[in-house]
């Protein structure tokens, strides 16, 4: 985009007369008409949705989980447009585009810990369960150290994907919408303020479900369309590709991208046990009525998120062959106009015009409201039902109270997003999502896993692997070369490895088996006795919240 | 969940059935969905040149393309045979389980 540098350089007031200004010549690069528009019926619509839910959102149980009372398709595609961000739509095309073959490893990283987390712990998250998975965690050991700990890793994780979301929604709609950075981050807060607050986890479900059909619509769109210019033949299109890309047959194959064992089978560890550790995501198991539904979900959002991931590559590779060429694309140093990960949004104007691109600007911006919303949801539950309501006020404490105090959460946690956002406008946050991968691997999944497995958990070696995890994976993380030298440009990092959890997730289960083994409390003695209890809830269901409302 | 009632549901020979048959599978699912996926993260690292490799001569498609592919297939394919037995066998048995216990 031409305005982009002078974006950079500008102030504030003079970066949206720029986008005015180069409106007026270059229609589609300024204020995106059909983008703005389609954008707004996006944003009525939700709001028409959170002012329904807002009218059945009564109690806590309202609040956090919709009453219980969504179906299992319902919660599939919610979970899916929870999880499909933005950053993995643009991200991954745009990895596709520069590297080819390599997008597909990360893609695949992202979907493999779903039947995971089916196999090993949805039903019986769902069984447990009441609101977070802190409350899953907590079940048989003490509330307020085990709580704490899962609470202020599950912040961390939240507060790192937030960041992650902001900074990549002020840059995107700064290039797609022609508006300015700071207004951009100010939308986002406010409407997921507006979401959250008023509609709780009702309105995001159903921000989510739309958005994962308009992203999967859009998505659909675009692959058949490369698809069909190469008469529905994968031979013809790689060959195309191969054709163009100044890499040529080295798109085919994996690349630099993973440069070591250590590095590859770390990010694996990473991206299969991290997502069962995310918060935003182990949370929606409780919208659900029982175990069943519970399953039927992960089946549903498995589906839809593979079948995306397969979309987003061969996007990738649409737009290698029609936008990495294209001068109206690229600019004066032969280089992709706002960076690669504009690779889909390029390709959508190639294919459709302003009006698909507005379409897909629209979509785009959908997404990370969708997402943000589901993070500040679960940054909220953490904070008034683990923190508040049974840390601080050690479960004493009634239910309107809890709720009241859940949308302050919200509002607090969207004003931090907005800050936080602006605070990273400029700073590199490329480590982040991987960062918050590696903490919900290394702090909450094991926790959660050892609770519903291992007998002899006690809650000091809850509490220590916990923190152990958290400490490890992001030490590891600040020392190596994402944060060391990307971030604070020290020469040469102190640790070799990017990725931390291969050592991260063995240090979690290590501390808490020796700290839980040597625990010869009678209050430890009591834990592994209430386990049996757990088992048969955790087995059977009996005994499980079940749902408010059919 | 009362101590005793947890006891008398554990002493139940359908449950015993119940978990000893469900754990067994997921713990076998889990490690065929990993094995896979580790098998594909171990060519990367060790091995790239292999899934560079063409499907035919002739072909410019790669394995490693068909292989991922098949990969993110195997994930949803996996999920929905564990979907199907439990929905049959292991729902019916903790209905049992349930029915028993009140």
């Amino acid at each position: 985009m031409m305005m982009r540098p002078m974006m950079m350089a500008a102030g504030l007031a003079a970066l949206a007369y720029a986008g005015v200004t180069f409106a007026a010549d270059a229609p589609e690069k300024g204020i995106n008409v059909p983008a703005i528009s389609m954008f707004v019926a996006f944003v009525i619509a939700t709001l028409g949705i959170t002012y329904w839910a807002a009218q059945r959102t009564r109690t806590a149980k309202d609040f956090y989980t919709a009453g219980g009372g969504i179906t299992g398709f319902q919660n599939g595609l919610a979970l899916a447009g929870d999880y499909m961000s933005a950053a993995s739509f643009l991200g991954i095309a745009g990895l596709v585009f520069a590297n080819g073959f390599d997008g597909l490893i990360y893609s695949i990283g992202f979907l493999v810990g779903w039947p995971i987390m089916l196999f090993l712990l949805a039903e019986k998250l769902r069984n447990l369960g009441k609101y977070t998975f802190a409350d899953v965690a907590s079940y048989r050991l003490s509330q307020v150290p085990v709580r704490t700990v899962a609470a202020v890793a599950s912040l961390i994780v939240v507060a790192l994907y937030l960041i992650a979301q902001m900074v990549g929604a002020g840059k995107l709609i700064q290039v797609l919408f022609g508006l300015p950075y700071m207004y951009a981050v100010v939308i986002v807060g406010v409407l997921m303020i507006l979401y959250v607050t008023f509609g709780g986890m009702l309105a995001t479900t159903w921000v989510q479900i739309i958005k994962a059909v308009l992203l999967l619509s859009g998505a659909t769109f675009m692959a058949l369309a490369v698809l069909w210019a190469f008469g529905f033949s994968f031979e013809a299109m790689f060959a195309k590709a191969i054709e163009t890309s100044p890499k040529a047959d080295a798109i085919m194959a994996p690349g630099t991208l993973v440069s070591d064992p250590i590095s590859a089978i770390s990010l694996g560890l990473a991206l299969m046990f991290g997502v069962a550790g995310l918060p935003h995501i182990l949370m929606r198991f409780f919208t659900v009525a029982d175990a069943k539904e519970a399953r039927k979900s992960v089946l549903v959002a498995t589906g839809f998120i593979g079948y995306f991931y397969i979309l987003t590559f061969i996007i990738g590779f649409g737009a290698i062959i029609m936008v990495s060429t294209n001068p109206e694309y690229l600019d004066a140093a032969k280089k992709l106009i706002g960076g690669n990960n504009m690779a889909a949004i390029h390709l959508s104007h190639a294919i459709g015009g302003d009006l698909f691109l507005g379409f897909i600007s629209a979509v785009a911006f959908a997404t990370i409201l969708a997402v943000v919303s589901g993070l500040t949801l679960a940054g909220a539950s953490a904070v008034s039902h683990d923190l508040y309501a049974n840390v601080f006020k050690r479960g004493q404490v009634d239910e309107q109270a809890e709720m009241r105090f859940s949308k302050y959460a919200t509002i607090g946690l969207g004003i931090v997003a907005i800050l936080l956002g602006i605070a990273f406008e400029k700073q590199n946050i490329a480590f982040m999502v991987g960062l918050a991968f590696a903490v919900a691997a290394s702090a909450n999944f094991p926790i959660l896993f050892l609770a519903i497995y291992w007998k002899g958990l006690t809650t000091r070696g809850a509490v220590m692997g916990g923190l152990g995890g958290l400490l490890v994976a992001s030490v590891l993380v600040i020392l190596s070369k994402t944060v060391w030298v990307d971030v604070f440009g020290y020469a040469e990092a102190i640790v070799p490895y990017k990725y931390p959890a291969i050592f991260s997730m063995p240090v979690a289960f290590v501390l808490a088996w020796f700290f839980s083994i040597t625990d010869k409390s009678a209050q430890a003695q009591a834990e592994r006795e209430a386990f049996t209890a757990q088992y048969v809830r955790s087995e059977t269901g009996i005994g499980a919240e079940g749902a408010a409302r059919h | 969940m009362q101590p005793d009632l947890a006891a008398r549901i554990q002493a139940d020979p359908r449950f015993q059935e119940l978990v000893s048959k469900r754990s067994g599978y997921n713990w076998m699912m889990a490690i065929v969905m990993m094995v896979i996926y580790y098998a594909f993260i171990l060519f990367i690292a060790f091995n790239p040149a292999a899934l560079g490799a063409k499907i035919a001569t002739g072909s410019v498609i790669s394995i490693g393309i068909v292989v991922g592919f098949l990969v993110i297939i195997a994930a949803f394919v996996l999920t929905g045979i564990y979907v199907r037995r439990a929905n049959s066998e292991f729902d019916v048995l903790t209905a049992q389980i349930k029915e028993n216990a009140k």
